[in-house]
């Protein structure tokens, strides 16, 4: 027996029916399509997540105070006012910790900000020099806060390109102009870089001052929000962790590492939680998708059943002639395969189109994920093999005379 | 004379149900190389269940069938098609042509499923189709013919394989009578190169063309006797 002329053969069936062909198939192009734009969708998610979280600084860890401890109630994480500038003085200086290599403590406070007419109520954050190099924050124009600022308490302030904009308006420069900011007069001396991102995730619109201004003049305050790391390897990040975790510690004359009064949290943690969270809708929806698959298949195999009855005749003479059960197996999974597998194709042709086309409407990245790609060659001739099996079995167990009787 | 078809005791009884019905009740006859034999019966006697059982589509309920010297009454499935495909060829009334498919195609369809390469196919099936007098007629669909046309395809295919029987199942039933008269001349010429041919009918007319007829009744063999006045279409 020929495959290659069985397998024409079963090519030039289905093609005397186009709209039944057209029909059948049409259920797996929309499975396999959705399935494919879905997953593209979910990566270019994910990578644009991604892209943003690692904007924030490499190798990056987070000391935070954790929440006010009063009796047995634990506090919002964060809210607490037990890390100082002192620990990350003691950061930098102490021997054991070699696996740092700069350190930023911050403050950060929502503040009503005005210049002249326009006011905006927007984040302030108190920084030292070293956030430049911990968030990889750059300057557009001016200059960032320098030590000299930091150790004069100067009354100075970078701001976001954002602030920039709602305080001044477009296209301004505002160096060298003034802002008030809970009731002190401060002075513009540079503008950052443009970083994106929508949202909770804006680094755009914040005002930069200096920390000691801003626990000083315009918080009042004597601790800090957060202390900023910079590991010195991707390596090292865990030692880090444990080192810093250590000194602090000691530091706050704790001896029971359940009862830490901070936590440190790796960007590594964030990228985490951020990618199984887009994972799992990407997932969650491939399962929707998948669905359709699974009913177009039922399709098919609706239609060949019909294909087997209607052509009960031409299989028992085929038999009659000779035709073994495997060769008219053989014959009708044949018409399947090529069923799902034309469907298969023109799904993934028609998933890459759209989410190119989502791509290019919106600002999200275009990915195309080849496994993807392949894993929707091999479940579209497996559809074909799995839901054409069993009409292609009823056909070949068919007895001739009974066959060759049907009217 | 070599024997060919060895019919011991043949019966066959179906059941549906507590019922049970008797459609061959112990038939016995044998049939030489090179005999072309009429089995007759009016509907309801049998012949149609003979005649699959003859054709390997169906196995006998007891009794013994030697075709060529193989014992088909005991074959399974896939063993049965193997002996329709090289030993028996088949001419239905319905012609049974596949739709939509060449004449040429038709033939080769059996030597296909015997696995003889195309080119050899081919060949062959020009020679038949050449042979039955459609030598023009080979990319015609079936379609294309008319009923005695397409009944003459039906011929060529069941010679491709070179049989050792051309069991014939009431070949002129859908066609006109002069057309009819044509097959029927065919049959001859094919008889006297030398092929068995058994051909099942109820109309005398058809089988005064054989050499022999049987008579089913009953599910009972009540005649078998040589034709003295066989009917010859030439010379």
């Amino acid at each position: 027996m020929d495959v290659i002329e069985t397998f024409l053969e079963s090519l030039q069936t289905l093609t005397v029916n186009k709209l039944r062909t057209g029909l059948a198939t049409l259920g797996i192009v929309i499975g396999i399509a959705s399935v494919i734009a879905l997953i593209s969708l979910g990566q270019a998610t994910q990578q644009t997540i991604q892209s943003q979280i690692q904007s924030l600084g490499s190798n990056l860890l987070t000391v935070q105070p954790s929440g006010q401890r009063s009796g047995t109630v634990q506090g919002a994480a964060g809210g607490g006012t037990t890390l100082t500038r002192e620990d990350a003085k003691a950061i930098v200086t102490s021997g054991q910790i070699t696996t740092v290599q700069t350190v930023s403590p911050e403050y950060r406070s929502q503040g009503q900000i005005t210049a002249g007419r326009n006011n905006t109520n927007t984040q302030v954050i108190g920084a030292t020099p070293e956030y430049a190099t911990v968030h990889k924050t750059t300057v557009a124009s001016g200059a960032f806060i320098s030590e000299r600022d930091d150790s004069g308490i100067a009354k100075v302030a970078v701001l976001g390109p954002t602030t920039v904009t709602t305080l001044f308006g477009e296209n301004t420069n505002p160096i060298g102009q003034t802002i008030r900011i809970n009731g002190q007069t401060i002075t513009v001396i540079g503008v950052t870089a443009a970083k994106g991102g929508t949202g909770f995730m804006n680094q755009d619109d914040v005002v930069f001052v200096p920390l000691s201004t801003a626990q000083k003049q315009l918080f009042g305050v004597n601790y800090v929000s957060s202390i900023a790391l910079e590991a010195t390897s991707a390596e090292v990040m865990t030692a880090a962790q444990n080192q810093v975790g250590y000194l602090l510690l000691s530091r706050h004359k704790l001896a029971d590492p359940t009862e830490k009064d901070f936590s440190i949290i790796s960007q590594q943690d964030i990228l985490n939680t951020a990618s199984s969270t887009t994972a799992t809708f990407t997932t969650l929806l491939s399962g929707v998708a998948a669905i359709s698959l699974l009913v177009g298949g039922i399709g098919i195999m609706n239609i060949m059943l019909v294909t087997v009855t209607e052509r009960t005749r031409e299989i028992g003479l085929r038999k009659a002639l000779g035709a073994k059960k495997k060769e008219i197996i053989m014959q009708f999974l044949f018409e399947s395969v090529i069923l799902t597998f034309t469907g298969g194709m023109i799904g993934i042709a028609l998933g890459v189109s759209l989410s190119y086309l989502y791509s290019s409407f919106t600002d999200s990245l275009f990915v195309v994920s080849f496994p993807s790609i392949l894993l929707a060659f091999a479940v579209s001739g497996g559809i074909g093999v799995l839901f054409g099996w069993y009409p292609a079995r009823k056909a070949s167990n068919m007895q001739p005379i009974e066959a060759l009787r049907y009217e | 004379m070599t024997t060919i078809i060895q019919a011991n005791n043949l019966s066959k009884v179906y059941k549906t149900g507590v019922l049970e019905t008797t459609a061959l009740a112990g038939v016995s006859f044998t049939i030489a190389k090179g005999e072309f034999v009429a089995i007759m019966g009016p509907s309801g006697s049998g012949k149609s269940t003979l005649m699959h059982i003859l054709g390997a589509l169906d196995t006998p309920t007891s009794g013994e069938y030697i075709l060529d010297g193989e014992n088909v009454s005991t074959l399974q499935d896939d063993e049965l098609a193997e002996i329709r495909n090289k030993k028996i060829g088949f001419i239905f009334q319905a012609f049974n042509l596949l739709p939509r498919t060449t004449a040429l195609q038709n033939v080769m369809l059996p030597m296909r499923y015997a696995g003889i390469p195309k080119e050899k196919r081919l060949t062959i099936a020009q020679k038949y189709l050449t042979m039955v007098g459609l030598g023009e007629r080979l990319n015609h669909t079936s379609n294309q013919l008319s009923g005695g046309q397409q009944q003459r395809v039906a011929i060529a295919r069941g010679l491709a394989m070179n049989p050792s029987i051309l069991l014939a199942d009431e070949p002129t039933g859908n066609i006109a009578s002069n057309q009819a008269n044509e097959v029927m001349e065919i049959f001859q010429q094919i008889n006297e190169q030398g092929h068995t041919i058994v051909m099942i009918t109820h109309e005398p007319d058809i089988a005064a063309h054989a050499k022999r007829i049987i008579t089913i009744r009953d599910g009972k063999l009540v005649d078998d006797r040589k034709n003295e006045k066989q009917r010859r279409i030439k010379n």
